[in-house]
């Protein structure tokens, strides 16, 4: 499995809020369709980390941010990159259902409609399938035109990643996407992820370590700033080279 | 201690009420003397008859001239201050810095506490002098004070419609940046649609402080009730021939008295509709976000 493709390389990443170092030296390679787990205490530095693969604190006063982080062959912080384009190659999926008030068909074509993509059948197409992808098409193919704000917590978090899979990007970061659902929602979640890595690079930040255990090929554990450890998953929970990585998967602390 | 409480929850009970029974006495007096109004006058005279000059010896009681001023300067002002009100509350909402909003926003809502005689005096005296350059128009116009009514009326949309659109939950706005979006596409694809009410809402409420201004109209467009739809003539208003009225001196219970009511009660009858609508369309707001 070794000769697979690098999809993500971080080098020397620091990131600051203001003065405040939230990310200290950080170097990562993550390969191509492979499930990766942040995991670590709160604080740690995994949440930001991973928005900073797709930009997503361009906008918080007083980031900065020095390294490089190179996705698909591409320096995803030079400045000719353009920030909108990198968000349609690396998808994001939040904490907390974010549906648009919108019915549930457009929250899908969403990101196609963005684009300026106009033809009609193409986008049907995609929604369509993006939907049967995260498993939600038997359930809402009969009411595609309601709101997506009257589906379950469990459907609309389906729905948020059917919406970033409609777009078709190369890596998909989800920051802690099944935190606010119930088990059996959550169960559904963490099926479609395999299934998704065939297709697509998934980087997870989670809590529940039993999750980064169940879903993830790899596991990155981060403490206060610094990636402490990061090795396949097996070798993590099983047996850790490093002693704080033990104490936390162990429950000693965080 | 007990008696102490319950003088004090009647005392609470009557300042309530009070207000409440000022409303109603003032629908009532409106209606009464808008009832005997129509004793003399035929109410289709009142909504087809094209003049309205109440103060001549041909008296004539056609509200259409008294309301196509207010619908004239009303137009004039909402379309001055919606594009700008609008403009200033995307601005702030999306792009302008945090501290930069905190300081912005009060100095804005100063625009609605000049005054209005100042207003008028400046339509009166800067605007129509400087339109006068440009265009053939009268000394006393619905452009002018329509014009600067729309300034006037720019905070309320600014105001009220930044405020919708701030509370636009953060994840929705994350959401759209996630897909790809712009800010410019943020805002006219996710924040304005999901702030929709509350703006509307904003211009409603614009719209009744413009259709309910009196003293702008009263000093800058004149006092002649014109069936006309041009910004350049003299017109004037329900307000403005309320305010020339009453300055005046009309017998008690004379014709001229009792149809300031008539027009009154249509004015009343105007902005209590939109307020109930803005109302309505709160109501469904709020449901939306709980």
């Amino acid at each position: 499995m070794s000769e697979k493709k690098i999809m993500l390389e971080a080098r020397n990443v620091d990131v600051f809020y203001g003065e405040f170092q939230a990310i200290k030296n950080i170097d990562m390679k993550i390969k191509e369709n492979s499930v990766t787990a942040f995991i670590g205490p709160s604080g740690c530095g995994k949440s930001t980390f991973l928005r900073v693969l797709n930009r997503m604190n361009d906008y918080v006063e007083g980031f900065a941010l020095r390294g490089e982080i190179e996705i698909n062959g591409e320096k995803i912080y030079r400045k000719s990159v353009k920030v909108e384009e990198l968000r349609k190659e690396v998808g994001m999926v939040f904490q907390k259902p974010n549906p648009f008030p919108k019915s549930i068909y457009d929250n899908v074509a969403f990101g196609l409609k963005i684009q300026g993509i106009t033809d009609k059948a193409f986008i049907e197409e995609r929604v369509i399938n993006s939907l049967k992808q995260v498993a939600l098409w038997d359930e809402v193919k009969d009411q595609l035109k309601k709101s997506a704000l009257a589906l379950s917590g469990g459907q609309q978090q389906r729905l948020c990643i059917a919406r970033t899979l409609a777009v078709e990007p190369s890596v998909i970061l989800m920051d802690e996407p099944t935190s606010a659902l119930d088990p059996i929602s959550t169960s559904k979640i963490e099926e479609l992820l395999h299934e998704l890595k065939k297709k697509y690079t998934i980087v997870i930040v989670t809590h529940n370590m039993q999750q980064a255990a169940r879903v993830s090929d790899d596991t990155a554990f981060f403490y206060m700033g610094e990636l402490i450890e990061f090795d396949k998953t097996d070798k993590i929970f099983t047996n850790p080279s490093m002693e704080k990585t033990e104490n936390y998967i162990t429950g000693r602390f965080g | 201690m007990k008696v102490k409480e319950m003088i004090i929850e009647k005392l609470l009970f009557l300042c309530a009420s009070i207000s409440v029974l000022i409303t109603v006495g003032i629908i009532l007096v409106l209606l009464l003397d808008t009832f005997e109004f129509f004793q003399e006058v035929s109410f289709v005279d009142f909504i087809t008859d094209k003049k309205w000059t109440p103060m001549f010896k041909d008296k004539h009681f056609g509200i259409g001239s008294l309301l196509a001023g207010t619908f004239l300067t009303t137009v004039i002002a909402v379309g001055v201050a919606i594009p700008i009100g609008l403009s200033i509350a995307i601005y702030l909402n999306e792009f302008a810095p945090k501290g930069f909003r905190k300081r912005i926003k009060p100095a804005l809502e100063l625009l609605a506490a000049v005054p209005t005689i100042v207003y008028g005096f400046f339509a009166l005296t800067v605007v129509t002098p400087f339109l006068k350059q440009f265009i053939d128009i009268d000394s006393f116009n619905a452009l002018s004070a329509g014009l600067v009514m729309g300034i006037m009326i720019i905070p309320y949309i600014s105001s009220i419609s930044e405020d919708a659109l701030y509370a636009v939950p953060k994840s929705l706005r994350e959401a759209a940046y996630g897909m790809g979006t712009t800010r410019l596409q943020t805002a006219f694809k996710v924040t304005i649609p999901a702030a929709s009410s509350g703006i509307i809402v904003s211009i409603i409420l614009a719209i009744s402080r413009a259709i309910g201004e009196t003293m702008i109209v009263a000093i800058a467009a004149g006092q002649k009730p014109t069936l006309t739809l041009d910004p350049t003539e003299t017109i004037a208003t329900i307000t403005s021939f309320i305010v020339q009225v009453t300055t005046g001196d009309v017998e008690h219970g004379s014709i001229e008295y009792k149809s300031l009511f008539a027009a009154g009660i249509t004015l009343f009858l105007f902005t209590f509709m939109l307020n109930n609508i803005s109302y309505f369309i709160k109501k469904k707001y709020q449901e939306k976000y709980d």
